[in-house]
C-alpha cells in the first residue's frame, strides 16, 4: 500500500503538485491523467524521490520513504521514464540488465530475463538483443525503456507515459501485456498518461490532475457517470461517455442463454465491441463464445440499458 | 527514344590547383647552395641539379602524382598519387644533393628550397583531400599513419639524405638531439599526465558544483590568454622564489630557470582544455539518460563510471588531444630558459643565423605534433561508441 500524504512541490511560485493526498492499493494500477503540466510526472518523481516534496510524504507499506537511502529505495522500485531514457551507449541487453546488474543478480539469471522480457514485448531477442538504442524505432525504444522498469521484478512501478509513442495496435498489445504481467506478479503500478482511452482500459483507479492538485480519484466507472469537475467532464468527453462507460463492461456480464443468429464474439470481450458488432452487422444480438464454446447470446437491449445514464 | 548525355571528364577541383600548384612549384629552385652554413645560398633549378637523365625519373614521378590527383572519382588512385609524388620529391632530393656538392669545397652546404616544400605541401595536401574522400576507419588511418612514419623512418636511416645541410647538423649534435627529444617529450607528456592529473577531479567537481565551475573555468580561461613568452618569462621569478625559499626544492632540481619553470607554464595552459572538455563531456550524457540513472538507483558515483564518462569519453580525449598537440608546440619555448627540447636548437640557429639548425629544431617538432594529433584523433573515433546523432 502507497500512502501518499499531503504531497506539495513548488517550484518558485508555482505549486507543480499541491498538497495531494491518496492511496494506492497493492496489486492495483493506478493512472494519473491530466492534461500538460498538471504536475502528473512531478507527482510521480516525488514516490522515488528523483524530486523532494517542499511538504508531505510518502509511505509504502507503512514505511516513510524517507527512512531508506534515495538509491537504495530506487532500486526497489521499477521507473520508465517518460521518452524512454535508454543509454545510449549500452546494447539493448545491456540496457535492459542495469538494474539486475545493479542488484549483483547471476550472469546467466540476467541473460534468461533480458530474453524473456525480450519476448514478452514481441522482440525477438536474438534479433534485438545486441542493438544499439539508436537502431530502434521510436515504440522499440519505449518498449526496451518499459522492459528495462520490468527487469528486477519490482513490487512497485512508476511508468510516466510508457506507450505514448507507440501505434494504435502495439499500443493496445502493450497495454493488455501490461495488464497480464501485472496480474500475474500482483504487482503495483503507478502510471502517468494524457490519454483517456489508455487511462479507463487500464486502471483500477484513475487519478485527475488538474493545475498540480488531484482533482478527483476513483474506479473509472465513477470518473466517467460521476465526474467530480468540469475539468473531469471534460477529459472524459461528453460524447464518448457511453461508449467508455461500455467499454468497461464484459460481455460475459450480460450474456443470455439461447442462439443467435452470425458470428459470435468472445465473453471477454467488452460491450462495446459486441455493441459495434451488433451496428456493422445490422443485428440485434450477437453469440458470445467462450474458448471457442457458445455460452448464449448478448442483446442490443441489454447494451443499451448499460450505456445509459443511471443516477 | 534515349538520350545519353556526353561522359564529362570529372575533374577534381582541388586536384587541378594541386597540379597547377606543383607544376609552378617547378619553376621554383628546388635547392640552394652555399659556400658555408652560414651565407645565404643560390637557388638550382630542379633541372640543373644533375644530368638530366639522372633527373627524369623523379620528374616523372612528380608530375604523374599531380596527374593522378585530378581525377574526380577514384579517390584510391588520387591518394596513390600522393604518394608517387612524395616518392618523387625524395629522390630528386637524393639525387640532387650529392651531385650539387661534387667539387663545391668543404663546407659547402646544400639545402631543400622553395620548390621542394611547395612540392611537399601540395602533395601532402592531396593525400589529405584523397584521404577525406575515402573517409578510411580509426584502424586503417592508424595503419596509413605507421606506414607513413615508416617510410620516414626507412628515408632517413637509410642514409640517403645525409648530404643535406641539416642532417649535417644533426650528424654534428647526435646526442644533443636524442637528449633534446627526450627532454621534449617529457615536456609535452609529463604536462599533460599533470594537467590530466588536476584537471580530471577538478573536472569532475565542476561538473556537480556549478558554482565553482563558473569561478575556476574563467580563470582557467584567463591563463589561457596569457602570451606563451610571458608566462615563459613569468615562471623565472616564481619558480626561483620557490626554489630558495622551499626546503628541499632545490634538490628536486626547481629553480627559477630550467625543466621546472617550463613544465608549470606548460601544466598551466594544459588546465583549460582538460577541466573545460571534462565539464562538457560529462554533460554531454543525454538528459533522459542521466534521469533514468538516477532513477534505477545509481550512485553518484556509478552514474559516473557508467553513463556520464563513456558518453563524455570522446570529448574528454578531444580535450587531451588539443593539450598534447599545443605543447608539443608550445614546448620549444621552453629551449628560452634552459628547459631543453628542440627548442634549444631553434633558439641556437636564430642567434646564428644557420637556418638549418632552427629546422633542425622546428621539423620534429612538426612531426610530432601531427603525429600525436592524427593519434589521438583515431583513439577519440574509437572510443565513440555513442552511434552519431543523424541529423547534425
Ligand atoms: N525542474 C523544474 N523547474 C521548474 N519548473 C518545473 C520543473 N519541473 C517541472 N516544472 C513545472 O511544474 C509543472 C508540472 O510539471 P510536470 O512535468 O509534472 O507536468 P506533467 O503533468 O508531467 O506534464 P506532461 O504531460 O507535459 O509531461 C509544470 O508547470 C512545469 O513547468
Ligand atoms: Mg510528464
Amino acid at each position: 500500500m502507497i500512502e501518499i500524504d499531503g504531497l506539495t512541490k513548488t517550484y518558485g511560485d508555482t505549486r507543480a503538485v499541491d498538497a495531494v493526498t491518496m492511496t494506492v492499493e497493492t496489486g492495483t494500477i493506478t493512472v494519473i491523467v491530466g492534461t500538460s503540466g498538471s504536475g502528473k510526472t512531478t507527482l510521480l518523481r516525488m514516490v522515488n524521490r528523483l524530486e523532494e516534496p517542499a511538504s508531505g510524504e510518502v509511505r509504502i507499506n507503512g514505511t516513510s520513504t524517507l527512512s531508506v537511502q534515495p538509491h537504495l529505495l530506487r532500486r526497489r522500485i521499477g521507473y520508465a521514464i517518460q521518452g524512454h531514457g535508454l543509454f545510449p551507449h549500452h546494447t539493448v541487453a545491456r540496457n535492459i540488465a542495469a538494474v539486475p546488474m545493479l542488484l549483483n543478480w547471476p550472469h546467466d539469471k540476467i541473460a534468461a530475463r533480458v530474453d524473456e522480457l525480450l519476448e514478452l514485448f514481441s522482440m525477438d531477442p536474438v534479433q534485438f538483443r545486441d542493438r544499439y538504442p539508436a537502431d530502434l524505432s521510436g515504440g522499440q525504444q519505449q518498449r526496451v525503456g518499459v522492459a528495462r522498469a520490468l527487469a528486477s521484478r519490482p513490487d512497485l512501478m512508476l511508468m510516466d507515459e510508457p506507450f505514448g509513442a507507440l501505434d494504435p495496435i502495439i499500443r493496445a498489445r502493450a497495454q493488455d501485456d501490461l495488464r497480464r504481467i501485472q496480474q500475474k506478479l500482483g504487482s503495483t503500478i503507478m502510471l502517468v498518461t494524457h490519454d483517456m482511452e489508455e487511462a479507463i482500459r487500464l486502471a483500477d483507479k484513475i487519478a485527475v490532475m488538474d493545475a498540480g492538485r488531484l482533482v478527483q480519484y476513483a474506479p473509472p466507472a465513477e470518473i466517467i457517470t460521476h465526474p467530480a469537475t468540469d475539468f473531469v467532464a471534460d477529459m472524459v468527453g461528453d460524447v464518448e461517455r457511453p461508449l467508455r462507460l461500455l467499454s468497461l463492461i464484459p460481455v460475459s456480464q450480460v450474456v443470455v442463454d439461447g442462439p443467435a443468429e452470425g458470428a459470435a464474439i468472445a465473453s471477454d470481450a467488452s460491450l462495446r465491441d459486441a455493441l459495434s458488432a451488433c451496428l456493422w452487422t445490422g443485428r440485434t444480438a450477437v453469440p458470445v463464445e467462450r474458448d471457442g464454446v457458445p455460452i448464449g447470446h448478448v442483446t442490443l437491449d441489454a447494451i443499451r440499458a448499460c450505456a445509459e445514464f443511471q443516477p | 527514344m534515349m538520350i545519353v548525355a556526353p561522359r564529362r571528364l570529372a575533374l577534381s577541383a582541388p586536384g587541378f590547383l594541386f597540379a597547377v600548384l606543383g607544376l609552378g612549384a617547378l619553376l621554383v629552385p628546388f635547392m640552394t647552395i652555399a659556400a658555408n652554413r652560414i651565407v645565404a645560398g643560390n637557388g638550382i633549378m630542379v633541372w640543373d641539379l644533375a644530368a638530366p637523365a639522372a633527373m627524369w625519373p623523379g620528374l616523372a614521378a612528380v608530375v604523374a602524382g599531380l596527374l593522378l590527383g585530378l581525377s574526380d572519382k577514384m579517390t584510391w588512385a588520387r591518394f596513390a598519387g600522393a604518394g608517387l609524388g612524395l616518392a618523387g620529391v625524395v629522390v630528386l632530393l637524393m639525387l640532387g644533393a650529392p651531385a650539387l656538392l661534387e667539387g663545391a669545397g668543404a663546407n659547402a652546404r646544400v639545402s631543400p628550397s622553395v620548390g621542394f616544400w611547395c612540392l611537399l605541401g601540395v602533395f601532402l595536401l592531396l593525400a589529405a583531400d584523397a584521404l577525406a574522400g575515402m573517409a578510411p576507419g580509426p584502424l586503417m588511418r592508424a595503419g596509413l599513419l605507421a606506414m607513413a612514419l615508416g617510410a620516414l623512418a626507412a628515408v632517413l636511416w637509410s642514409g640517403a639524405l645525409d648530404d643535406l645541410s641539416i642532417l649535417l647538423e644533426y650528424a654534428s649534435r647526435r646526442d644533443a638531439f636524442v637528449a633534446a627529444t627526450w627532454q621534449h617529450l617529457g615536456l609535452a607528456f609529463g604536462s599533460l599526465a599533470a594537467a590530466a592529473a588536476i584537471g580530471f577531479p577538478l573536472g569532475i567537481v565542476c561538473h556537480h558544483q556549478a558554482r565553482l565551475r563558473s569561478a575556476i573555468l574563467p580563470v582557467l580561461s584567463f591563463l589561457q590568454t596569457i602570451p606563451s613568452l610571458a608566462m615563459f618569462g613569468l615562471m623565472i621569478p616564481v619558480l626561483a622564489w620557490v626554489g630558495a625559499t622551499v626546503p628541499g626544492a632545490q634538490a628536486l632540481g626547481i629553480a627559477g630557470i630550467g625543466f621546472a619553470p617550463a613544465f608549470l607554464a606548460l601544466v598551466l595552459y594544459a588546465l583549460l582544455p582538460v577541466v573545460g572538455n571534462t565539464v562538457a563531456g560529462l554533460a554531454a550524457a543525454p538528459e533522459a539518460a542521466r534521469e533514468a540513472a538516477r532513477g534505477m538507483g545509481m550512485t553518484p558515483r556509478q552514474r559516473l563510471w557508467r553513463v556520464e564518462l563513456p558518453l563524455g569519453l570522446p570529448i574528454i580525449l578531444t580535450g587531451l588531444r588539443i593539450v598534447l598537440v599545443q605543447n608539443i608546440g608550445l614546448a620549444v619555448i621552453a629551449g628560452l630558459i634552459g628547459g631543453g627540447g628542440f627548442g634549444t636548437f631553434v633558439f641556437q640557429g636564430l642567434n646564428q643565423t644557420a637556418t638549418d639548425l632552427i629546422l633542425l629544431g622546428a621539423l620534429p617538432t612538426v612531426a610530432f605534433a601531427l603525429t600525436a594529433a592524427i593519434f589521438m584523433d583515431i583513439l577519440v573515433d574509437l572510443t565513440r561508441t555513442m552511434p552519431e546523432p543523424a541529423d547534425d
